[in-house]
């Protein structure tokens, strides 16, 4: 158990944004959790990331409580976010943003006199980030003039560059198009293999995305954990399906043209 | 690419240094004094920018480390036996760290406005104090600089001018020089990116775990200490200290030298001090409202030219520099 969330509650004065959830991860999981907008997804990932301090229950990252630590200390610890809307330093280039994460890695955030380019350490480990998010042929470009997706990729390529034992992503392919989704999770999976990841956890709301990446998938509704489950007794669930996944994703897709359906 | 614009960089900057060492034996008198506080400030300037350029935080209490550095110069060629400049120096250093590592934990907690409020606030304390604790301080009369001796040389012998504008002038400028040596290489270091991170997105910086208060107060702290020591370089020229140089437009003009010669280039402040010391001087002598023309200056630069004039040399574009 990497993660484990009990019986979370969390009130926005007088509204309970959370009512008891519980959930754990476990070492090698990729665990989605979906949900309808205003189910709570938010707050459970500020409360998952130490950024919120539950009302009620407790949040235990390797066995210590990490209720409120915030996301400095969190880094520290071994657990990297990345955010939903994309986050980057628009004037720091590819590498410098890489640089910024392996340094903190590293704790040498306080050499105050020691030549950033001279560090071949902190060189090295941007650069093999930067090639395995594809991003290296544009590592000496400012963040703000790269095309969304790339944003999007070096936001989650900064949290990697940390080394984390665990990754908690949130809604990694919102605002991208539909051809690169597919793109910046096959990169994503591919690199949490090669960094020895132990873990994953993502907020989405693209269902395929869902479906076609997670161990299990988390449905929360109103607060409250509706299913826990492997995607195929999700998609069983036609109670889940109604209320949380919709009818976006057809079993098997219609072949046939609108217009010419039968019956 | 990079290669030839550092190699461009170094030809130019070391064509500048030439000219400044060469400039007392060419240049008249009055502009080689006028040098003097030039160099002083750029030394302030540098540690502004550390906060202002690479930060994020604009400061508009800064001349309090000016007063700082300035009076505890002055005060110990009046109340004790010291008269080394590096001495003097050091004490500035001292205590203006102590005094920046109190008002910047008050003062790093909050951003934008508030931190520029939070800074001119105690600024006004500062000032204050300087023209209220008259036996201290000399109310607004201030203090006596007695002329300092330099590493250990007494220079009391040399009619005032020539030792200004000889030993002084050298003195100062190796100070410059190496608190712009210590300073690029604290702008190139591991902690000089994590300022940036923190100056482009706090809260991303501390998703990847810098610690964005305690790193804005070191930031601080460290400008601190240029200030003062730039702050105890100005007062032998004059032989005097007082008051008006922790005063608030003292601030102003350390933001106003920043903008004008752009916070983006680490060199830009030291430029925009040296453009604003030799204007003003021209300015005033022919004109008698000087900040008439300064102000419409001021708002000539932030409207076309934000990135300053290092900004207008390097073709920079300017709307790249104030986003959000």
């Amino acid at each position: 158990m990497i993660l484990e969330a009990r019986d979370v509650t969390k009130f926005y004065g007088g509204f309970r944004a959370l009512a008891g959830v519980s959930l754990s991860v476990k070492d090698g999981e990729f665990v989605s959790i979906i949900g309808p907008n205003g189910a709570g997804k938010s707050t459970l990932i500020n409360v998952l990331t130490g950024a919120l301090r539950p009302s009620a229950g407790t949040v235990r990252f390797k066995e210590r409580d990490i209720g409120g630590i915030g996301p400095a200390a969190l880094a520290r610890l071994g657990m990297a976010r990345s955010f939903q809307l994309v986050q980057i330093f628009p004037d720091l280039t590819v590498l410098e943003t890489l640089q910024a994460a392996v340094v903190s890695r590293l704790g040498r955030g306080t050499r105050l006199f020691a030549s950033l380019a001279g560090d071949r350490e902190v060189q090295a480990g941007a650069l093999e980030v930067a090639e395995l998010f594809g991003l290296a042929d544009k590592r000496h470009a400012p963040a703000r003039q790269l095309p969304q997706g790339d944003k999007k990729l070096l936001d989650v390529a900064s949290a990697f560059a940390l080394r984390p034992e665990i990754i908690l992503l949130d809604e990694p392919t919102s605002g991208v198009s539909t051809a690169d989704k597919t793109a910046i999770m096959e990169i994503l999976v591919a690199a949490s293999k090669r960094v020895g990841l132990r873990a994953i956890i993502q907020v989405e709301h693209d269902m395929d995305i869902v479906f076609g990446y997670s161990d299990r998938i988390i449905a929360l509704h109103q607060g409250k954990v509706l299913a826990d489950a492997t995607p195929a007794a999700i998609e069983a669930d036609q109670r889940v399906v109604d209320m949380v996944v919709g009818r976006r994703r057809a079993p098997h897709p219609d072949p046939l043209p609108r217009g010419e359906r039968a019956g | 690419m990079r290669q030839s614009g550092s190699a461009t960089r170094g030809v130019v900057l070391a064509a500048v240094l030439l000219s400044i060492a060469l400039l007392p034996l060419l240049a008249p008198t009055y502009y080689v004094l006028l040098m003097l506080p030039f160099m002083a400030l750029a030394v302030v300037l540098l540690g502004v920018n550390l906060l202002f350029g690479y930060t994020g935080l604009v400061s508009f209490g800064h001349a309090l480390f000016i007063g700082v550095g300035a009076y505890a110069g002055a005060f110990l060629t009046v109340h004790t036996t010291v008269r080394s400049l590096e001495v003097m120096l050091l004490a500035a250093a001292a205590l203006g760290a102590a005094v920046a590592a109190l008002v910047g934990a008050l003062c790093v907690r909050y951003v934008k406005i508030y931190f520029g409020m939070l800074t001119l606030a105690f600024g006004m304390v500062f000032y204050t104090f300087l023209l209220k604790f008259y036996r201290l301080t000399g109310g607004d009369e201030g203090m006596r600089v007695l002329r300092p001796s330099l590493l250990g040389q007494s220079l009391d012998a040399m009619p005032k001018t020539d030792y200004l504008a000889g030993p002084y002038y050298y003195y100062s400028l190796a100070v410059l020089v190496i608190a712009a040596f210590v300073m690029w290489r604290v702008v190139r270091s591991p902690f000089g990116l994590c300022l940036r991170t923190i100056r482009d997105n706090p809260a991303k910086a501390e998703s990847l775990g810098v610690s964005v208060t305690r790193y804005r107060w070191y930031a601080f702290v460290i400008s601190g200490v240029f200030g003062a020591v730039g702050g105890a370089l100005l007062g032998p020229p004059t032989g005097n200290v007082d008051p008006t140089l922790a005063y608030w437009t003292s601030s102003g003009n350390l933001v106003f030298m920043v903008l004008l010669g752009g916070f983006a280039n680490f060199f830009g402040p030291v430029l925009g001090a040296f453009v604003f010391i030799f204007l003003q001087d021209r300015v005033m002598s022919t004109f008698p409202y000087w900040r008439l023309v300064f102000g419409a200056i001021l708002a000539f630069i932030v409207i076309f030219a934000p990135a300053g004039l290092m900004g207008l040399l390097s073709r920079r574009r300017p709307a790249e520099v104030f986003r959000a």
